[in-house]
C-alpha cells in the first residue's frame, strides 16, 4: 500500500453534507473490473454537464462551470475539505480509488461513514475528522484565501495553515502505523496463522457446523 | 457508561459474537477477527481475486464463500445472455474466477437458485446464527436478522478475508434500538425501519453496532426482521442484529446449507444463548413505540427525509442548521416538489418493487394482496415486480403472484437487484419519479436524475393503483 507520512497541498471546499458514494463515483463506472481509472469519473454527475458512462471520453464532454472542483483557483487540489457523514451509501471502494485517482490524498470533514473511512486506509488515502468549528473555519479561510494550502502531518497527527492554526486529529494507532510505513496488510495477518490455525481447530469442536 | 467485558454477567449479543470470534488482540484495542461466512458477487470482487493472484496468495479457506451474481444480470430475456459488452465481462469474470479459483458454492446467472446475495444466502441456511459474515455490499448487515455479526466491506478487505480469513477490526460501539408495542395494520418492517432513521439520522448509527430489540420487533417475521436489519447501514451503522428466537430457528430448520438432524438441535441449543442478557448495558439506547409509527415515504435525497403519508413535503425554512437547510433546498430542487405539498397528491412514474430490502416471499405476498382485483393507473409508465431470488420467484408462481400482478399490469421480472441501482437496463430517465421498496434515495441512485421515494411494498402497491402516493390503510 501506498504510504502518507507528510503531505502540503491546495484545499478544494466541497460545502455539502452526506455525500452519498453513488455521487462520489455512480454505478454505471462499477462495471469495471480494474482497480484503477476512476479518476475522470469522480463526482460524475456533479462535475459534467452531460451524462457520463464507461468507454466516452471524458476530456471532450462539457463541464459543469459550478461545480467547486471545475473551478480554477481549485485545479490541482489535493485536499478535500467536506461536511459530516461524507462517504455514506454503498461499500464500494471504488469511492476512496476515484478521489485518490482524482489527485487527492487527504479530506477533512467533521464525520465519516464507517465503511467509507476504513476503505480509505487501504488505500493510503487519509481521511481527517476535525470539529464542526474547526471544519467551519477551514471553510471560511478556504474561502476567503486564493490558494490556500494545508499541511498535514500524520506522525504529529495535525493539520496546520501554513503560519497560522494548527490543528490535532485523533487516529488510531494501528491505522496510523500501516499509513506511515506503507504496510501490506495482508501479510501483517498472516504472521498470525498459527492462531488462525488454532482458532479455527477450536471453533471446530465447538460449533461443527460452520466448517461442512 | 461503560461496556460490558466478556468475563461480567450481562453480556449484549454484540459482545458475545465479538468475543467468540476474536483471534488475536492488538494493544491498541483492534483485534484480528474471524470471518465464518464470505459472500461474493461480481461488482466487488474481481480486484480481490486479480490482488490475491498477483501477491501469489491462496484462498484460506474456499468453503467459506458464497457466490453470486445479482448486480449486473438483466430480468429479462436471460437467455439471450447480457447485452451491455461491460456488464458481461464483469459477471463472466466472477465466472472464471469461481472456476480458477475453486469456488464451491456458486448460483451463476442460469441457476434456478441465483438471487440477490442478502436474499440467497439465509434462503440456502448459509447465513446461521453466531456467523461472521462479510460481503464486498454494504447491505450485508441484512444477515444480522439472524444473530450474526453481518457486515459490508471494501474490496480491499475481501481480499484480506479471501487470504486470512479474518479481518483488522476495532469493535464499536452498541446502540439498542427498542421497539415497544404493536404495530397497526398496514405497518410494516420498512415503515418501522424509515421511521427509526427519521428520528435517529443517515449518520445516527455511525461507529456503532445496532440491536433491534423490543415486542415489535420480536413480532416481525424472520423477512421483516431481514428488511430493518437491512437499513441499519442506512441509519450509518455497519452491523444490525437481532436475538435469536423460536422463529429464527424455525426458519433455518431443513435449509440446505444448515446443519441437520442431530446437528441441528445441537446448534440450535447454542443458537439460543444468543440473545442480550438481562441486565446488559448498551453504549446508547432509543425507544420507539411502534403504535404511534404511520406508513412511511422519503420526499428527499437521504433515506432521513422521510415523512408518514398523511404528511406534506417540508419546508426548509423551519430548519434552523443551515448544512441541513441547504441540503433540504437542494433535494427539493432535486426532487421536483414543493414545500407544503401533501404527500397524498405527488403523483409517481414508475413502480419498483424488489431489491434486497423487500424482494422476499412475504413482500411479494403483500404486494399482491393489495393490488388483487385491480389495475395500475394510466399514468404509471411501468410497476415491476423483481423477487429477490430464483426460489422466491418459483414460490410466489406457485402461489400464483405472479398471474395476480400480470392480470394488475405489473411487469413480472427475473431476479437481481435491478432498478435499486440500476446497474443493468432497469433504470429511471431523468426526471422520472418512483415508489420503490428499495433502500438508497440518493440522487441518481435509480437512474440519472430519477426521483426515487422509498416505501414498503404494500404503499407502492397502492401508489401504482392511485398512480400517486396512497394511504394503504384505506385500501386494505
Amino acid at each position: 500500500m501506498e504510504a502518507f507520512r507528510q503531505h502540503m497541498g491546495l484545499v478544494a471546499p466541497l460545502d455539502r453534507a452526506n455525500v452519498d458514494t453513488d455521487a462520489i463515483i455512480p454505478k454505471q463506472f462499477l462495471k469495471s473490473i480494474k482497480r484503477s481509472g476512476f479518476g475522470p469519473n469522480l463526482f460524475d454527475e456533479w462535475r459534467y454537464m452531460d451524462h457520463g458512462e464507461p468507454g466516452v471520453d471524458n476530456s471532450r464532454r462539457v463541464l459543469n462551470p459550478n461545480f467547486v472542483l471545475n473551478q480554477d483557483r481549485y485545479r490541482g487540489a489535493t485536499v478535500l475539505l467536506t461536511r459530516k457523514n461524507f462517504g455514506c451509501g454503498s461499500s464500494r471502494e471504488h469511492a476512496p480509488w476515484a478521489l485518490q485517482q482524482f489527485g487527492f490524498k487527504a479530506i477533512v470533514a467533521p464525520s465519516f461513514a464507517d465503511i467509507f473511512f476504513n476503505n480509505c486506509f487501504k488505500n493510503g488515502l487519509l481521511p481527517i475528522v476535525l470539529s464542526e468549528a474547526e471544519v467551519d473555519h477551514l471553510f471560511n479561510a478556504t474561502l476567503a484565501t486564493l490558494g490556500m494550502k494545508l499541511n498535514i502531518d500524520l506522525a504529529r497527527q495535525v493539520v496546520e495553515i501554513p503560519g497560522a492554526e494548527a490543528y490535532q486529529f485523533d487516529v488510531e494507532d494501528h491505522r496510523k502505523q500501516s499509513l506511515l510505513n506503507g504496510w501490506d496488510e495482508i501479510g501483517l495477518s498472516l504472521l498470525q496463522a498459527d492462531k488462525i490455525r488454532a482458532y479455527e481447530a477450536a471453533r471446530q469442536t465447538r460449533e461443527p457446523w460452520i466448517f461442512s | 457508561m461503560t461496556q460490558i467485558s466478556a468475563s461480567a454477567a450481562s453480556c449484549t449479543l454484540y459482545d458475545k459474537l465479538w468475543n467468540a470470534h476474536r483471534v488475536h488482540d492488538e494493544p491498541d484495542g483492534t483485534a484480528l477477527i474471524y470471518i465464518d461466512r464470505h459472500l461474493v458477487h461480481e461488482v466487488t470482487s474481481p480486484q480481490a481475486f486479480e490482488g490475491l493472484e498477483i501477491a501469489g496468495r491462496k484462498p484460506w479457506r474456499i468453503h467459506s464463500i458464497v457466490a453470486t451474481a445479482d448486480h449486473n444480470v438483466p430480468t429479462t430475456g436471460r437467455q439471450a445472455g447480457i447485452a451491455d459488452p461491460i456488464s458481461r465481462l464483469q459477471v463472466e469474470t466472477l465466472d472464471a474466477n469461481i472456476e480458477k479459483f475453486g469456488v464451491p458454492v456458486y448460483f451463476g446467472m442460469n441457476d434456478a437458485r441465483q438471487g440477490i446475495v442478502h436474499v440467497i444466502g439465509p434462503e440456502q441456511g448459509a447465513t446461521l446464527p453466531g456467523m461472521t459474515v462479510v460481503c464486498g455490499d454494504s447491505h450485508t448487515s441484512t444477515h444480522g436478522a439472524f444473530a450474526a455479526l453481518a457486515f459490508g466491506i471494501g474490496t480491499s478487505e475481501v481480499e484480506h478475508v479471501m487470504a486470512t480469513q479474518c479481518l483488522v477490526t476495532k469493535k464499536s460501539k452498541s446502540l439498542l434500538i427498542r421497539v415497544e408495542g404493536k404495530s397497526g395494520r398496514g405497518v410494516t418492517a420498512k415503515d418501522m425501519v424509515l421511521a427509526i432513521i427519521g428520528k435517529i439520522g443517515t449518520a445516527g448509527g455511525t461507529g456503532h453496532a445496532i440491536e433491534f430489540a423490543g415486542a415489535a420487533i420480536r413480532a416481525l417475521s424472520m423477512e421483516g426482521r431481514m428488511t430493518v436489519c437491512n437499513m441499519a447501514i442506512e441509519a450509518g451503522a455497519r452491523a444490525g442484529m437481532i436475538g435469536v428466537d423460536e422463529k429464527t430457528i424455525a426458519y433455518l430448520r431443513g435449509r440446505p446449507h444448515a446443519p441437520r438432524e442431530n446437528e441441528f438441535e445441537q446448534a440450535a441449543q447454542y443458537w439460543r444463548t444468543l440473545v442480550s442478557d438481562d441486565g446488559a448495558v448498551f453504549d446508547r439506547v432509543v425507544e420507539l413505540d411502534a403504535s404511534t409509527i404511520k406508513p412511511q415515504v422519503t420526499w428527499g435525497t437521504s433515506p432521513e427525509m422521510v415523512v408518514a403519508i398523511d404528511g406534506a413535503v417540508p419546508e426548509p425554512a423551519t430548519e434552523s442548521d443551515p448544512v441541513k437547510r441547504d441540503a433540504m433546498e437542494r433535494a427539493l430542487q432535486y426532487m421536483g416538489l414543493n414545500s407544503g405539498t401533501p404527500i397524498e397528491q405527488i403523483k409517481i412514474d414508475k413502480v419498483f418493487i424488489g431489491s434486497c430490502t423487500n424482494s422476499r416471499i412475504e413482500d411479494l405476498r403483500a404486494a399482491a394482496g393489495v393490488v388483487k382485483g385491480r389495475h395500475i393507473a394510466a399514468n404509471v409508465k411501468l410497476a415491476m415486480v423483481v423477487p429477490g431470488s430464483g426460489l422466491v420467484k418459483r414460490q410466489a408462481e406457485s402461489e400464483g403472484l405472479d398471474k395476480i400482478f400480470v392480470a394488475a399490469g405489473f411487469e413480472w421480472r427475473e431476479p437481481g437487484c435491478s432498478m435499486c441501482l440500476g446497474m443493468n437496463d432497469d433504470k429511471l430517465s431523468p426526471g422520472e419519479r418512483c415508489a420503490s421498496t428499495s433502500n438508497r434515495n440518493f440522487e441518481g441512485r435509480q437512474g440519472a436524475g430519477g426521483r426515487t421515494h422509498l416505501v414498503s411494498p404494500e404503499m407502492a402497491a397502492a401508489a401504482a393503483i392511485a398512480g400517486r402516493f396512497a394511504d394503504v390503510r384505506q385500501v386494505l
